[in-house]
């Protein structure tokens, strides 16, 4: 598969390290350190599992963000799929939810009690499961970034068109651009560059970023997922660092459009309407999430099954919030590695293969 | 659960519908997000939908670009080295 592993060249890696060299001592030599933002889970996995940290040199610091839409989803959020679950509705959910904590349980061990939660690797799967089960309600969790919304959300019109009517979804869709203006406008975090999200922004378009480079001058730069990409994308944000430039550039333009997917947005935009949204250990952004617009209201779970869900109760020792927000890095929370890995998660970031914890847990040495 | 890689389309059943290949194994997927795919694309899949299509010349002038970069790193870096600048089609570094 050439467009996966020719992104994987070795010596294109040590190349790109070294082009990062110069612009790295300018940096050292006036006292700088680049943070640079990661904000997609994929970033933070390839990044752990390529060594790609080992590659950069010290005055650029990669810190990850809220780029997994498992951790950032709300403890009530698990608690309300909980219930659903215990009252016989056929709760259909892709697989990362399973092992997340709720403020009592999991969606896994409800399901081991005998409620029934089928796993669904596509969202179409859960309408599938809905027509062969008539007599049965069936609720999709529907979490996502830009990326899922789009799929997830075209079930409605799949539904509609099939008649089908005994499905809905429980939204909890969180959006990207608003976050990253939460986290510059947070005085406690440090933000020098984004390292802009490949799939999410293959739907908003590399052109949502302009705002942070021009009114913020934070250097805004879309990677893909591959090894080399992600190398690429960081050199380009250092050297401009170091050049005291702020810019936008679109390193994955094999797949990213400046305007993105207009299909997928205006589908969105059709039956979506923004929303404060609520994400775990940062708070309620407004304006972050998206929710269903009153014209398709009765796909609506939380509605139809008249759910109120709020925070949840979640560990008081688990940091995931701040390790969300960039604040610590995994390692510095009490709980990593002891009492929390990945066969016992305490907190959402250890049970994604995306999170911040977990990829740290199963890739780094020095954990 | 982000992930989505590239994978090639093999065959278009029906109008939305696509089968993909990725190292030997069909998935079914869904192409009503996408404009315009055709047998022998390569799109992105994310949850059973095709997201996106992979502009393969775009791709295949970066696989030069950086087996570029490999030649300059095994020759030691001797000289100065010239970068072959990607399409500018949907925006390279500007
Ligand atoms: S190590 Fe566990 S408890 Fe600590 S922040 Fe990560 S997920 Fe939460």
């Amino acid at each position: 598969m050439k467009y996966i592993d020719g992104f994987r060249d070795r010596e294109t890696a040590l190349f790109l390290r070294n082009r990062m060299t110069g612009a790295a001592e300018r940096l050292a030599a006036d006292g700088r350190t680049a943070r640079v933002m990661e904000v997609c889970g994929s970033h933070t996995m390839a990044i752990a599992r390529y060594g790609v940290r080992d590659l950069l040199p010290p005055a650029v610091d990669l810190i990850s963000g809220p780029g997994c839409p498992v951790c950032v989803t709300d403890t009530g959020y698990i608690d309300a799929a909980i219930e659903l679950a215990r009252r016989g509705v056929v709760v259909a959910t892709f697989g990362d939810l399973m092992r997340v904590p709720g403020s009592r349980e999991t969606l896994a061990r409800v399901r081991a009690e005998g409620a029934h939660v089928p796993v669904c690797y596509s969202p179409a799967a859960a309408l599938e499961i809905a027509k062969r089960e008539p007599e049965n309600e069936v609720v999709f969790l529907a979490i996502g970034f830009e990326t899922t919304v789009a799929p997830v959300i075209s079930i409605v019109d799949a539904a509609r068109r099939d008649g089908v009517r005994n499905i809905s979804l429980l939204t909890a869709f969180k959006l990207v651009p608003p976050a990253l203006r939460a986290l510059l406008d947070d005085p406690a975090i440090r933000v020098d560059a984004f390292l802009c999200p490949a799939h999410v922004s293959a739907i908003i378009g590399a052109d949502a970023y302009r705002p942070f480079v021009e009114d913020d001058r934070v250097p805004c730069v879309v990677a893909g997922f591959e090894p080399l990409d992600i190398l690429l994308g960081i050199a380009e944000i250092v050297e401009q660092f170091a050049a005291g430039e702020a810019r936008l550039v679109n390193q994955y333009s094999r797949v990213v459009k400046p305007e993105g997917n207009r299909k997928a947005l205006n589908l969105m935009k059709r039956l979506l309407e923004p929303v404060d949204a609520a994400w775990r250990g940062i708070g309620v952004i407004p304006g972050s999430g998206l929710g269903l617009r009153a014209e398709v209201a009765e796909f609506d779970a939380a509605k139809r099954f008249g759910l109120v869900i709020d925070a949840g109760k979640t560990n008081p020792a688990c940091k995931c919030g701040d390790v969300l927000k960039g604040v610590i890095r995994p390692r510095e929370c009490p709980l990593f590695g002891g009492v929390c890995h990945p066969d016992n998660p305490i907190g959402p970031c250890m049970v994604s293969s995306e999170g911040s914890c977990a990829a740290a847990f199963k890739y780094s040495r020095c954990a | 659960m982000c992930l989505a890689v590239p994978m090639r389309v093999i065959e278009i059943p029906n109008e939305g519908r696509g089968v993909v290949d990725l190292d030997g194994i069909r998935y079914e997927v869904d192409l009503s997000l996408t404009d315009d795919v055709h047998v022998g694309d390569y799109v992105i899949v994310h949850a059973g939908f095709a997201i996106e299509k992979l502009d393969a010349e775009e791709a295949d002038a970066r696989l030069v670009l950086f087996e570029r970069m490999a030649d300059e790193y095994r020759r030691g870096l001797g000289g100065e080295v010239r970068l072959m600048a990607p399409p500018a089609r949907f925006g390279g570094p500007s």
